[in-house]
């Protein structure tokens, strides 16, 4: 069987004091659209132990993180391998008017952390990164340095990038380039 | 660039949106009934105020919902609106 590469399998991690940058490959992405006011959306929360988010721009963690992605849309990230949830999730609202679509080949995760990774995504997004307004458990859809990203803050300086696997390849090469001067010290 | 009020995502650039032009442009009851004059003015011409403007957005790389704000195309400020 060939061996799986990742969109950044050729990415050379950066682990600086100041600054780390490395993949988190092949998580299992799961679309779920559903009327967040339907019993199908609570069954949903059930099954994946994490209730839907419904304030905008936030996201829930569990066994998975549950991202909002729009008013009847959410991206569940489930850890690597993760098959059986998609046909969890089918079985908790069989038959209800629901979208359920694997996306795990769409996007590949990039971890951003240490005390400067909102210089670094400063220099490519305009969104307002300060952990008052974009703190823990709050996400994102945005542009960063052009391209399409979706945006997750986690504990401490932590973020997670979420781009699409054919830009992967480009934002890497820009994260390095940003990085250089964050590098330095 | 403008900053645009997502009733969803809250302010963010211009660049992130598409735009769909002027809101509120019905759709004929009748289109067969109606004189290509008439339907060419359905389908092409539409205002273009100096003030008050009600307009259609997309939020393509946010959200990718479709929303209606009225912004004033004087001084780029926007005012959102309800029901969109």
């Amino acid at each position: 069987m060939a061996e799986r590469l990742s969109p950044l399998a050729g990415f050379e991690p950066v682990s600086a004091e100041s600054l780390r940058i490395e993949e988190i490959p092949f998580l299992t992405q799961l679309d779920v659209r559903v009327d967040p006011k339907s019993r199908a959306a609570a069954e949903i929360g059930l099954a994946l132990g994490v209730p839907l988010p419904t304030e905008p721009g936030t996201y829930a963690s569990g066994d998975c993180d549950v991202l909002w992605t729009g008013p009847d849309e959410w991206l569940v990230l489930a850890p690597p391998g993760a098959e059986g949830l998609e046909g969890r999730l089918r079985e908790a609202c069989a038959g209800a008017h629901v979208g359920i679509t694997d996306v795990s080949a769409q996007r590949t995760a990039v971890l951003v952390d240490g005390p400067r990774s909102r210089d670094l995504l400063a220099h490519g997004c305009a969104l307002d990164l300060h952990p008052r307004v974009f703190g823990p458990g709050r996400c994102a859809q945005t542009v960063l340095a052009r391209a399409q990203v979706v945006l997750a803050a986690r504990e401490g300086d932590a973020f997670m990038i979420l781009v699409r696997s054919s830009f992967a390849g480009y934002l890497g090469a820009w994260l390095l380039d940003a990085a250089a001067e964050h590098l330095l010290d | 660039m403008l900053l645009i009020p997502c009733p969803w995502c809250g302010p963010r650039d211009e660049a992130e949106f598409h735009y769909g032009g002027q809101a509120h442009v019905a759709y004929p009851a009748d289109p067969a009934a109606l004189s290509d004059e008439e339907w060419a003015r359905y389908l092409f011409f539409r205002d273009n105020p100096k003030g008050r403007f009600a307009e259609r957005w997309s939020h393509t790389a946010g959200c990718r919902r479709w929303f209606t704000l009225t912004r004033d195309t004087a001084t780029g400020v926007f005012e959102s609106e309800a029901g969109a």
